[in-house]
């Protein structure tokens, strides 16, 4: 199943793995071993040189903001599958036409749904 | 790449369907409040062409999309069954919605994407189709659990289930690629030719196996992949709760079975004793947890996992066998879903029509002195409950009756004997519904209890499945040669 050959393909995958955690593993004991070691409160605070915390940084924010990023996303999408597309406008012919007239049906369908729900406005 | 064009013509009936899911959603925003119930009767209307397209593909064997797709009787079995359960759940949810002051156009869109999901998932013949139908059904759903937005427990419901169903999709892809690396391909006619061509002994095939089960056992809801199953049926309306315990229940089954028959039915060996231990563990962790339920969703829920368990018999007795035992285990899951069906979808009808103030009573203490208040309710949901416990003359008998003789026939004698000591306990929880109905007297004001809010669509909905229940308990014949046909091109 599968050819014998195909794992040795993946081995620089995972000599990068292994160099990767190494990599952080020695910046990490090496700091340990050379650094002195004097904690006082300032310097273990989460941002030593920052502003101190005041608030929790998970606070609630209106759901607008999530509707527009998905709106985003969606002709974010259309558009990366439209590129590709229009580059190979000529091979792909009267079928690749039709086909992304649907695509972009679909979508419409999507758009006029949102727009006619009052997704689009901010109040 | 292209396609020949006829290869839409096979596809038609999912066309349909998700056309008119469009053009629902493209309605909805335009249409009036009060005339929303014309979206109901447009999905209705798309439901009856797609009955009578596919019944015109319950023979032969056709192939589409360079093999991804295959519509042949399995499929057609399984498509017409869900478009039944489907044209049901609107007629329901038409009464359910409007009882619930729920206003929602675009739900009618979503049950059609669902559908159309299921629709993909039964005639997928490439793992990556089959998974793509199985998204397209589950994200539908996640959102159809939680359309009472403003009621915790719906959103809870919702939540919970799209975070385990996503996970679950997860764990289904992990197994899907794992299969692609040991076959090259996808799909399920590949994968069958590399394992027999290489045979079952490698490690990644049995991790493979496993995995995929996990995915499929999420969307069965069988024990140990049942978690979300309670949670999530109290939480949903419970119309949504009706279509999940019924259609998605199926389509994952028609999936299931097509892609351990056809893809990994070399293998057979190994996942029928893997399924056993599911099987086993599914019936006395469905049956006995559901003794102790004194909320009538959940006891459904858990009865629901129970009736998973049943069909895993059929599963188990024909991964044993070749041939002839194999397509009549076969058949007979196809006829317990098709069964469990009617009996599941008419008891939700009733539990979400049976309301006190305007609140679902959804307690099974609500549900005393039914039969005085409510006789024919009564009288329904006893039918219905008597079928959920196997009791004859009801189709739950005949489903029952079927698997058990599958299992003996097939030589696992003691897994039919097991099954009924189950279904024995079952009958216990069943009928203490009955007795709460017809033997405890109501207590307190008769104004705070349970009436049955009537309408057409409701009378329909309790016939119709008071006649599955009732007509496939007598005449189980018609129904067992359709799922006869259908299993045996498994091979």
């Amino acid at each position: 199943m599968g050819s014998e050959a195909a794992p040795l393909n993946y081995i620089p995958i995972l000599i990068f793995i292994v160099i990767a955690f190494a990599f952080g593993a020695v910046q990490i004991l090496l700091g340990r071993i050379v650094r002195p070691s004097r904690p006082y409160r300032a310097k273990l605070a989460p941002y030593e040189s920052g502003s101190p915390l005041f608030s929790d940084a998970r606070v609630q924010f209106p759901i607008r903001y999530y509707i527009i990023a998905m709106l985003f996303v969606i002709f974010d999408i259309e558009i990366v599958f439209m590129f590709p597309w229009a580059v190979a406008f000529k091979k792909l012919g009267l079928v690749g036409l039709v086909e992304m007239v649907v695509f972009i049906a679909i979508l419409i369908v999507g758009f006029w749904y949102a727009w006619k729900k009052g997704a689009l406005e901010w109040d | 790449m292209t396609f020949p064009l006829q290869d839409l013509l096979t596809i038609l009936p999912e066309l349909i369907v998700i056309g008119t899911a469009c053009l629902i959603l493209a309605l909805d925003p335009i249409l009036e409040a009060t005339k929303k119930d014309v979206l109901a009767w447009l999905t209705l209307g798309a439901l009856a062409m797609c009955i009578g397209l596919t019944s015109s593909q319950m023979t032969g064997r056709v192939s589409a999309f360079s093999g991804m797709v295959v519509i042949d009787a399995y499929a057609a079995f399984w498509k017409l069954l869900l478009y039944i359960v489907t044209g049901l759940t609107v007629l329901l949810s038409l009464a359910y919605l409007k009882a619930e002051r729920l206003s929602i156009g675009e739900y009618y869109g979503f049950i059609l994407l669902a559908l159309a999901g299921m629709m993909v998932m039964v005639s997928g013949a490439d793992l990556l189709t089959i998974y793509l139908g199985t998204e397209l059904m589950s994200l539908s759903l996640y959102v159809m659990a939680g359309l009472k937005r403003t009621e915790a427990r719906s959103l809870e419901a919702s939540a919970k289930y799209f975070v385990l169903g996503a996970f679950s999709s997860g764990v289904l892809l992990y197994g899907i690629s794992l299969l692609f690396g040991l076959a090259g391909s996808t799909g399920l006619s590949a994968i069958a030719a590399a394992i027999t061509a290489h045979g079952t002994g490698d490690p990644l095939l049995s991790l493979a196996l496993v995995l995929l089960a996990v995915g499929f056992g999420f969307k069965m809801a069988v024990v140990p992949f049942h978690m979300w199953t309670p949670d999530v049926y109290q939480g949903a309306p419970t119309s949504v709760t009706a279509f999940m315990a019924v259609a998605s229940k199926a389509a994952s089954f028609g999936a299931f079975l097509r892609v351990f028959v056809e893809g990994l039915g070399a293998a057979s060996a190994d996942w029928s004793v893997l399924f056993t231990v599911v099987c086993l563990a599914t019936l006395a962790l469905g049956n006995l947890v559901a003794i102790v339920q004194t909320n009538i969703k959940r006891m459904l829920a858990y009865s629901s996992i129970a009736h998973a368990g049943y069909a895993l018999i059929g599963v188990v007795v024909a991964g044993g066998h070749s041939g002839e035992g194999a397509s009549t285990g076969f058949a007979s899951v196809l006829l317990y879903i098709a069964i469990y069906s009617f009996m599941t979808l008419g008891a939700f009808a009733l539990v979400g029509m049976l309301r006190k103030e305007g609140q679902e009573s959804d307690q099974i203490e609500d549900y005393a002195g039914l039969a005085k208040r409510e006789p024919l309710a009564a009288f329904f949901m006893l039918v219905f409950l008597v079928s959920l416990a196997g009791i004859p003359p009801t189709a739950g008998f005949i489903g029952k009756f079927y698997i058990f003789m599958a299992a003996v026939n097939g030589g696992m004698t003691w897994l039919a004997i097991v099954a009924v000591i189950f279904a024995a306990i079952s009958a216990f929880y069943y009928l203490r519904i009955v007795m709460v109905m017809y033997m405890r007297e109501a207590e307190g004001s008769i104004a705070t209890h349970s009436r049955l809010e009537t309408s057409p669509a409701l009378s329909l909905v309790l016939a119709c499945a008071l006649a599955g229940v009732v007509l496939l308990g007598l005449f189980p014949n018609g129904l067992w040669s359709l799922a006869s046909q259908a299993a045996p091109l498994l091979k």
